[in-house]
């Protein structure tokens, strides 16, 4: 397997890259009590990116909302429920790139995420690395990105009034997902 | 299907018993309608007996779980939900990740024999049904003056009342089919 020769300043690296689950992970933060950040996790997700010989880059995932991890087993529940993803009635959450722009290591996505049946579009942004050989022959890539909604745009609008003011929860949301995508040999 | 009616008075002539009924009789004949009355029965929560709960703790729990939509009626106890109602839903909202009303599809209904047809008991039981996870209607229908809000037959005498009591049924229904299609 030949490894993709790139332009590391604007181009992307040509073929599909498939998710490897193991070696990545999608995770939120959120202020909590005003003053601190409070962080969860979720299981199972899936991402694809394609390139073609022309350059141009689709890029989709997938989280699957029922696994959404945080440490008590009460407070992930509520974070299931209809106050938050209701993942009994919205399985999946989903993103979709509209447009892909490379400078360098910094990767800028525009695109459209549905949380909830609920479709806007964000910018994510990160990195990009450049495709290296790894174990047993295979191509990855590693790629990160960061984006911020405001989850009452999405329907997640569970909150709490603190008694000194403020609210339990912030409407901001900082997502981020870390993957490791190999190049898919079929 | 079943939906399980809760008339949050004890009382044995309880106009919000009556209102169930009246609800109960819109109900599809291929629905199954049981009328949950015992929650005098239910001991006041208490954390320490979470683990062995009174059998009546169990049988509500029960019924709740076997219940595909819960319909319940309110009276209004100084602007408030009655307290063995309120307790009931405490019982029935822990632990959180296996409480028998999480996801619930449920909707709240009442009547009082003042002018406000227990409008603020509706919208606090809603706030307490949604925190412990059910599915809880964004709707409320107060029927005030509840002595001469029925007619011979149990129905509700105001024909706008009655429409409301049914599209209420309807939503809830569609909440109950909805969960079950998924």
């Amino acid at each position: 397997m030949s490894v993709p020769v790139a332009d590391t300043q604007t181009k992307l690296p040509v073929g599909t890259w498939k998710l490897d689950p193991t070696h990545s992970s999608a995770s939120f933060a959120v202020k909590h009590m005003v003053v601190a950040t409070f962080r969860g996790r979720f299981e199972h997700l899936d991402a694809t990116l394609t390139v073609g010989e022309n350059g141009a880059g689709q890029f989709t995932g997938t989280v699957d909302a029922s696994s959404i991890r945080v440490k008590d087993e009460n407070l992930q529940a509520h974070l299931g429920s209809p106050d938050f993803f209701d993942t009994e009635r919205y399985p999946e959450l989903k993103f979709s790139s509209k447009e892909i722009r490379r400078n360098g290591d910094e990767l800028v996505v525009d695109g459209e995420l549905t949380i909830k049946d609920q479709t806007h579009p964000v910018q994510a942004r990160g990195t990009i690395t450049d495709p290296h050989e790894t174990l047993g022959g295979v191509v990855k890539i590693g790629v990160t990105l960061e984006t911020v909604i405001d989850r009452t745009r999405f329907g997640l609008n569970w909150n709490a009034p603190l008694p000194k003011g403020g609210f339990a929860l912030a409407d901001d949301v900082k997502l981020t997902v870390e993957l490791e995508l190999a190049q898919d040999s079929e | 299907m079943r939906v399980l009616g809760i008339a949050g008075s004890l009382r044995r002539d309880s106009h919000n018993g009556r209102l169930l009924r009246a609800a109960a009789a819109l109900l599809p004949p291929e629905v199954e309608f049981v009328e949950f009355a015992a929650l005098k029965s239910i001991p006041p929560f208490d954390e320490d007996d979470e683990d062995a709960p009174a059998a009546a703790v169990e049988q509500w729990r029960a019924a709740l779980l076997e219940a595909d939509a819960l319909l319940f009626a309110t009276p209004e106890y100084n602007h408030s939900i009655p307290g063995s109602l309120k307790n009931a839903v405490d019982w029935a909202s822990r632990p959180f990740a296996t409480a028998a009303l999480r996801n619930k599809p449920a909707a709240v209904i009442g009547t009082s024999t003042g002018m406000f047809g227990a409008v603020w008991a509706q919208a606090e039981l809603r706030k307490s049904l949604a925190a412990a996870g059910a599915r809880v209607l964004d709707r409320e229908l107060p029927i005030a003056d509840a002595e001469s809000a029925f007619d011979a037959d149990g129905a509700l005498r105001e024909h706008d009342q009655e429409l409301e009591l049914g599209e209420i049924v309807a939503e809830l229904l569609a909440e109950a089919r909805a969960r079950t299609a998924a």
